[in-house]
């Protein structure tokens, strides 16, 4: 919402400074965005030419002598066609920024004439488009006086950010009011109409509408008799400060009104409209051209003023081209009308039309000031283009009901912990159009037609405020809970960051891509469901709720790796996408490396055992990281199986999933199909996984902290080597587990050192080596004892994978 | 008794002449094993009268301590070089590069910095931190937090809708965190003290705005926190989190649905040299929105408005991530690129807490 300076105090007495102004605005909620005081315009004089000649060399220019009214002549070289001697125009001295061209003036020599300044047009101050000649103003013009102020063109432009629940305040007589009740000066009573209303109006008007509360209200007059020639040059200069555009009278009027009242006018040509008018719904391919010269397709959701010829207007939004005013016109109806805030933000939102009128109704207009801006308007056409009022017509309108509220003073401390009375708490909503009833701290309150927003005692508070001055509101401790806080963290959100840490700590490098993901990239991870697809994406590959991290991470470093940076591991501990509840929202992280980047570190390094390119990541790299989450984050590992074998977008053979018993899933690791990569449109060594953080049970609760103590064998552990030859398909897993549970007691670890694949072994065969730990705990243990515990490993093996001892 | 100076000349100049343990081993043998030279010599002591014993005898033995010694001597200075020589084969090029530790090498979003950051403030004022799903429906994110069917303010989120289900309700992406506020008070009574942080999302991207951001949001509902307390906690937060020993913040009132009063928090700045600086110079920024929980949000909520009351205030996550650490560009932010990461993340081992500092 802008407005001038001048225009304010049209409405608001007031000796405060533009400043004061606009402190105290952006205080009271109607927050300054900009403020042009035309500063820029304060070197522009008015001067006269006193001389004017050929210039020696060039037979377009003269050279000018120039009177600033400071009796130094100034030599002028100058272009301009009505330059002439006597000329009284607008002067910019050397080091003069000149807007219109974008230029700071210095001295110059135009073929060999110095040039001490510029006269200029209207085009070069950027107040018009006007480049015809310089400015040629009458010979009673004050010369050596600032031109601006002359012109009328210093008027400060106070631009304010006007929030959606002040329909009042997008007119300048509303924040007039505002100010005044802020203590900015008084505000000015409007003027008393006084024109003669005579003769009836001959078009009729008729509400056709399902639903009343579409248009509550229309009133219709009718001038005979006006010329619409230009706006007076006042109405003209306010209009164009704020960025309108001056057209004729008639329309200027609706303009101004609109901005000066927030009322919203139409105006039809009278005898362009054909029978009577008719505010009713569109029929679906109805369609109109618009004043913007546009033509719009309407349908049944847009309400209309029709007439026998069609769709005259779109009621509250835009007027039609057909029954415009132009200069021809002889006889206008102005319309002033309600309209229902909901149905215009949704007509203008479908047609895409933005104006100031949708921008009033939507918000709210005065339904009380419906008729009184008719009123107002119809003089204002008479006074700048003539004419004779008809009869007004209202239709449809009800009439107001003040909203009454029950509010009890001590609302304004309970809530803003700020002291104020309840006479000033009166005051300050009087000012501001309240009715106030009752005393001391009960107070009832009636709501004016201009404040819709103003629903309850809260409002009202807010109104005291604002008012009375945030300022006033010191801070205050929350009162201290008084204890050490417990843990504040959930389960969930401990694991969150311990996750996080964790996979940083490995090197990796956390990533936040984003949530939504091509639904050719989520149906490739198995997402892809028509409930989690955006209706409105902002982008076609941004269309899916992601149902994995993996396809994000994997475009990133295929990113990376196109701008040189190949071996990266990077990670995202973030929500994935299952359903559209809120418990289809998983909590995963996940991570990938690609190239070379392991655990140890990236690239060809020296003491690299693969020296040349470095080795690349493989399942076991994911594996780790996978298993690192799930160790962090407090897991009893003993619990932790593996599991050949993950989704399809992993490879088959080079995957694992990741089990607690044999419900739970905590999740996958591996390296990835070759079709998901072409289809991802990346290449390299890539290994990833995924863990569900949601998926892991809560900790048990334990009685207490203490932990259970620690029991130390006096006896020295012994390790021992096996190698077993096993068929190729046998998983190391099994192994492992029939080494441990040979003697649970005894065997305190297994590990495997070396697997081996070679045709001294036979087709189709390997060798798994372990090495078990082995701890007595109440005697050492003699070479029968050994001998007795090799064979139990030796036959548990076996017997779980067919596995011999290798010779 | 010639012969025995030969002799021991002769076996000095052996051992002298022994380049290696073995070699003096050799000389050893050859002088004091038991057929040694000096061994046989020994051996005629028994035969020997007295007096040739005290003549003869005394220098056989003295030959034998000589020698002894001489080998002893020897042995050990050739230990010594044999180890100075194995040393000097082992040495290493201690200049070439090692791996650097992966703690190093890792990063922390700092999205994920600030929130702990957050938590440690917060958690120190008695709040816990509450989420909430991404995908809402239409009441928690709009209904229930007092925006009307056909608001004006509605439009102004640029929501990301879901197609309809059957029933013709259409699921959107949350806009802010704020129906985060409801789902806390109708699973929890007041008082409630609770920090939201999460992902939010709007269709609109351009330079300072991307489709999916990040804010924080906080609320307070007990029976008597006003809009002073509201000053106070932003004002303690505002310190804390940009670690300054004093802020200057101006309230403007302003509108939200979900807020009655509502304000706007400017946070007085400094911005020559391109660099913003709180606490200090005479410019305002805009920093977050906040107010009183509006009554209709508390009826939301199930509480009733004259019994119980609160604040809520937020704020752009990865708004105030940019204030603090300087990231000139939103959208930088979700690109993961390697080289913004290592530059603008933070090492796994820095933690943000209040005994050690929030940051470095």
């Amino acid at each position: 919402m802008k407005f001038t300076l001048s225009w304010l105090k049209e409405h608001l007495d007031t000796d405060a400074t533009l400043d004061q102004i606009c402190e105290r605005l952006t205080a009271i909620g109607l927050e300054v965005e900009d403020v042009d005081d035309k500063a820029a315009f304060k070197p522009f004089v008015i001067a006269k030419i006193v001389a004017a000649e050929k210039h020696p060399e060039a037979d377009r220019l003269k050279v000018l002598s120039v009177d600033a009214g400071d009796g130094k002549l100034l030599q002028i070289v100058c272009g301009a066609p009505n330059a002439r001697a006597g000329l009284i125009g607008a002067l910019a001295r050397p080091g003069t920024y000149v807007p219109g061209i974008d230029v700071t003036l210095s001295v110059g020599k135009i073929r060999g004439v110095e040039s001490h300044g510029m006269m200029c047009s209207e085009k070069e101050l950027d107040i018009s488009d006007d480049h015809n000649g310089i400015i040629d103003l009458p010979d009673d013009a004050p010369v050596g006086t600032s031109f601006a102020a002359y012109a009328g063109i210093d008027d400060p432009v106070i631009e304010i950010n006007l929030t959606p629940n002040r329909p009042d305040c997008t007119s300048i007589y509303g924040i007039a009011r505002d100010l005044a009740a802020a203590g900015l000066g008084t505000l000015k009573k409007p003027g008393a109409n006084a024109f003669k209303v005579e003769g009836e109006l001959t078009t009729a008007v008729k509400i056709d509408l399902d639903d009343e509360r579409l248009c509550p209200g229309f009133a219709l007059r009718l001038v005979r008799g006006v010329k619409n020639g230009p706006s007076p040059a006042w109405m003209q200069k306010r209009l164009r400060a704020i960025g309108l555009r001056p057209i004729s009278a008639l329309v200027d009027i609706t303009n101004y009104m609109t901005f000066d009242q927030g009322r919203p006018m139409h105006v039809f040509d009278a005898n362009k409209v054909k029978g009577d008018l008719v505010v009713r719904r569109a029929v679906d391919g109805e369609t109109i051209l618009a004043l913007d010269q546009r033509e719009y397709k309407l349908g049944p959701s847009n309400v209309v003023i029709a007439d026998d010829n069609g769709i005259e207007s779109i009621g509250g939004i835009m007027g039609g081209e057909h029954s415009g005013c132009d200069e021809n016109t002889t006889d206008v109806l102005i319309e002033s009308a309600l309209w229902d805030p909901i149905n215009i933000a949704r007509s203008g939102r479908s047609l895409g039309i933005i104006t100031d009128a949708r921008y009033r109704f939507e918000r709210g207009v005065d339904p009380e000031y419906m008729m009184p801006g008719l009123e107002r308007t119809t003089q204002l056409v008479i006074d700048l283009c003539g004419g004779t009022a008809s009869k007004a017509t209202l239709v449809g309108y009800k009439g107001f009901d003040a909203k009454v509220i029950d509010f009890p003073v001590s609302e304004v401390k309970r809530l803003t912990g700020m002291n104020v009375t309840g006479a000033e708490s009166a005051d300050i909503l009087k000012g501001l159009g309240f009715a106030v009833e009752g005393e001391g701290d009960r107070l009832t309150v009636s709501v004016p037609s201009w404040r819709p927003d103003v629903e309850g005692k809260a409002d009202l508070v807010e109104e005291v405020m604002r008012v009375h001055g945030v300022d006033h509101i010191k801070p205050e401790p929350l009162e201290a809970l008084g204890t050490v806080h417990p843990r504040i963290l959930t389960t969930l959100q401990v694991r969150t960051r311990t996750a996080r840490r964790a996979l940083a700590s490995r090197g990796m490098l956390e990533a936040v891509t984003w949530s939504f993901i091509s639904e050719e990239q989520a149906k490739l991870f198995g997402g892809g469901s028509p409930a989690l697809k955006l209706a409105n994406p902002i982008a076609a590959d941004m269309s899916d709720m992601r149902p994995s991290l993996l396809p994000g991470l994997l475009s990133a470093a295929a990113r990376n790796a196109d701008k040189g940076f190949g071996d990266v591991a990077i990670f995202e501990v973030s929500g994935t996408y299952e359903t559209d509840k809120p418990e289809g929202q998983r909590r995963v992280a996940g991570g990938i490396r690609r190239g070379t980047a392991s655990l140890a570190g990236a690239g060809r390094m020296w003491s690299n055992t693969a020296k040349g390119g470095g080795k690349p990541v493989d399942v076991y790299d994911a594996k780790a990281d996978a298993l690192a989450v799930i160790e962090a984050c407090g897991l009893p590992m003993s619990n932790v199986q593996i599991e050949a074998g993950a989704p399809d977008w992993y490879h088959p053979g080079r995957s694992g999933t990741i089990k607690m018993g044999p419900k739970v899933v905590l999740g996958y690791f591996g390296e990835f199909h070759p079709k998901t990569l072409a289809t991802l449109d990346v290449s390299g060594a890539f290994a990833g996984f995924e863990i569900y953080l949601d998926a892991m049970p809560e900790p048990k609760k334990k009685a207490t902290r203490t932990k259970p103590p620690l029991e130390l064998s006096p006896f020295q552990a012994v390790k021992r080597d096996f190698a077993f030859v096993v068929d190729k398909t046998v998983e190391a897993g099994a192994v492992l587990r029939a080494a441990q549970g040979a003697d649970r007691k005894l065997v305190t670890s297994v590990n495997v050192f070396d697997v081996f694949e070679g045709a001294s072994l036979g087709e189709g065969k390997k060798s798994i080596a372990i090495e078990v730990t082995i701890q007595p705990s109440d005697r050492t243990l003699t070479d029968e004892d050994f001998e007795a515990l090799t064979q139990k490993v030796v036959a548990s093996v076996a017997k779980a994978t067919g596995g011999t001892l290798r010779a | 008794m010639t012969e025995l100076i030969d002799l021991q000349n002769r076996l000095l100049a052996d051992i002298a002449e022994a380049s290696d343990e073995a070699a003096i081993e050799a000389v050893r043998v050859a002088a004091l094993g038991k057929k040694g030279s000096v061994s046989e010599l020994l051996k005629t002591l028994g035969s020997m009268t007295p007096e040739e014993r005290q003549t003869r005898g005394a220098a056989i033995n003295a030959l034998k301590t000589v020698v002894t010694d001489a080998i002893t001597a020897r042995k050990s200075e050739l230990k010594d070089a044999a180890i100075t020589a194995r040393l000097k084969a082992e040495t290493l090029d201690v200049t070439l590069p090692v791996r650097s530790s992966p703690a190093e090498r890792g990063r922390i979003h700092p999205i994920s910095q600030i929130v702990d950051e957050i938590t440690a403030i917060f958690a120190d004022l008695g709040f816990s931190i509450a989420e909430g799903p991404d995908i809402e429906t239409d009441y928690y994110n709009f209904t229930a937090l007092n925006f009307p069917e056909g608001h004006p303010a509605r439009e102004m989120h640029d929501t990301f809708f879901f197609n309809p289900d059957e029933k013709g309700e259409r699921k959107v992406l949350r806009t802010h965190t704020s129906p985060v506020q409801v789902r806390t008070m109708e699973a929890q009574e007041p008082p409630i003290r609770i920090v939201i942080p999460g992902k939010t999302y709007r269709q609109d991207s351009d330079a300072t705005h991307s489709p999916m951001f990040h804010q924080v949001e906080g609320l307070v509902i007990d029976k008597k926190a006003h809009v002073g307390n509201l000053r106070w906690v932003l004002e303690e937060f505002c310190k804390a989190f940009f670690e300054v020993p004093s802020v200057t913040m101006r309230f403007r009132p302003s509108f939200f649905p979900f807020t009655e009063p509502s304000f706007e928090v400017d946070i007085q700045c400094d911005r020559s040299g391109g660099q913003v600086k709180f606490g200090e110079g005479n410019d305002w920024m805009e920093i977050l929105g906040c107010g009183m929980v509006h009554p209709n949000v508390l009826r939301s909520g199930g509480l009733d408005p004259d019994e119980y009351q609160g604040f809520a205030w937020g704020m752009g996550l990865d708004r105030i991530a940019m204030l603090k650490y300087g990231m000139p560009d939103l959208r930088d932010f979700f690109n993961a690129d390697v080289r913004w990461m290592n530059h603008y993340g933070f090492r796994p081992l820095d933690m943000p807490t209040l005994f050690g500092g929030l940051s470095a």
